[in-house]
């Protein structure tokens, strides 16, 4: 019998949780039908929803991130299963896991130092103030205490904590 | 109804500055009541950062919310992404009590709170039900004779059930905000198609997201237009910015102008371009604004 507490059933529970919706999925297949992406990449909607809270290996699926999130497949599901909102909570338990690109490696690394996803620049300091404008603008770019307000949430929510530890060697995808 | 509170989000003010402007410009003509949101950061990014962790996406947004709560006033986006992540999740926090106390124990440690006491808008919704076009019409000075490609985005209409704005498949009411400058506002296959950028796609995968951007792209050259408009700034990058990665990578030229839909209703109020951040350097727009010229 299986140890009930090792990591490894944790996240096969959280799985399951995150994935009983797609259980109603009858694989009609209007999901890859509608699906944006799908007619560009390899990304199967359809195939995500059946193996969705089967199999831990969906954690490592690369087409995981092909998705736009455009909600197509969503609002036409026959059977309103949340495929999205699915979807993006399977992406949560795979970056938990330590499994992220590197390039959203770098997009939350930005949000951690500067409160923004995409910070100010040289270039765009200039655009501001040679169309009038102040050289930045009212967010927390300008506000340190508005920053320091945002990386308390951050420490507090465990997202530094998150981030920093998948960033030894990142794992690639 | 409340004031507003603009919130900025982070391409507008830190890539498109001239949108922020536009934006601020067309609002004071209208006489909107709209202030500042000072302090705000990120929404954030719902196609990353609610991938990543939904506890700190919620959060971080709900704190951004509070801010406007303190000012009592409603919040209005000019971002799809932005409207995604902080309607989404003022109606988590005004629907679940659980996630409103467990956020709440994260935000007591900067000692604020949220309440839910204030609404989340987008500016196409929020002229579209609170001015409607016919009154929009009656503000412009000059009539755009434009041929315009509408690009609505996803999260502007997406989740329907959440958003309340009509079935998502064939809708017109940003078609009718533009067709109120004077423009026309022309059909073209696809047209609700995403533009490719979002859930983290365009960050981590550009070739595979770019592939996107071309189909969507080809339709809108065949329907001849004079330029896109879009009501996002992470479209508006897309199609925009897109051109020229498409261009480098796959060396299809398409050479079409793209503009928020402030940048549009700036021109049709009488604002220079030049105010309105719309890049008269660049050769393609120089022939838009020669268009525009000769009406």
């Amino acid at each position: 019998m299986k140890d009930r507490n090792t990591a490894e059933t944790v996240t096969e529970e959280k799985l399951k949780n995150a994935s009983i919706d797609a259980l109603k999925c009858m694989q009609c297949g209007a999901c890859s039908g509608s699906c944006p992406s799908g007619r560009h990449t390899s990304l199967n909607i359809r195939k995500l929803v059946k193996i969705a809270g089967k199999t831990t290996d969906i954690l490592s699926n690369e087409e995981l991130w092909m998705c736009t999130t455009c909600y197509n497949c969503q609002e036409r599901c026959p059977r309103n299963i949340a495929i999205v909102d699915i979807l993006l909570d399977i992406r949560a338990i795979s970056v938990h896991q330590g499994i992220i690109h590197p390039e959203h490696m770098e997009v939350c690394k930005m949000l951690l130092a500067y409160g923004h996803a995409v910070p100010i620049n040289e270039e765009n300091r200039k655009k501001r103030t040679d169309i009038g404008m102040e050289e930045l603008p009212e967010t927390v770019h300008k506000y340190e205490d508005g920053l320091n307000e945002v990386k308390t949430l951050l420490d507090s929510c465990g997202f530094r904590k998150l981030i920093t530890e998948t960033d030894g060697p990142i794992k690639d995808i | 109804m409340k004031g507003l509170s603009l919130f900025l989000g982070c391409l507008v003010p830190n890539r498109y500055p001239g949108i922020e402007l536009a934006t601020k410009l067309c609002l004071a003509k209208l006489d909107v009541d709209c202030a500042d949101l000072p302090c705000a950061s990120c929404c954030p990014a719902p196609g990353v950062f609610r991938s990543f962790d939904r506890t700190t996406w919620l959060t971080l947004a709900s704190r951004n919310i509070v801010l406007s709560e303190q000012m009592e006033r409603d919040m209005l986006t000019i971002c799809n992404g932005c409207f995604s992540t902080l309607a989404d999740a003022n109606r988590c926090i005004k629907g679940e009590d659980s996630a409103k106390e467990e956020v709440n124990e994260h935000l007591k440690k900067i000692g604020k709170e949220i309440n839910g006491t204030i609404d989340v808008r987008h500016i196409i919704e929020f002229l579209y039900q609170e001015y409607g076009p016919e009154n929009i019409r009656s503000y412009v000075e000059k009539q755009l004779d434009i041929r315009v490609a509408v690009h609505y985005g996803c999260h502007l209409i997406k989740p329907t059930k959440d958003r309340g704005l009509g079935n998502f498949e064939r809708p017109v009411f940003f078609d009718e905000l533009v067709t109120a400058l004077g423009a026309t506002s022309v059909e073209y296959p696809d047209k609700m198609a995403c533009c490719g950028a979002g859930g983290g796609v365009r960050s981590a995968m550009k070739d595979r997201s770019l592939k996107m951007t071309e189909a969507k792209l080809s339709r809108i050259k065949e329907a001849d237009v004079d330029c896109i408009v879009n009501s996002c700034p992470f479209c508006h990058m897309q199609l925009g910015e897109g051109q020229r990665e498409i261009k480098e990578r796959m060396g299809t030229e398409f050479d079409i102008p793209v503009l928020h839909y402030t940048q549009l209703m700036g021109l049709a109020l009488g604002f220079p371009p030049e105010m309105l951040g719309i890049d008269v350097n660049i050769e393609k727009n120089k022939r838009f604004m020669n268009l525009l010229d000769t009406e």
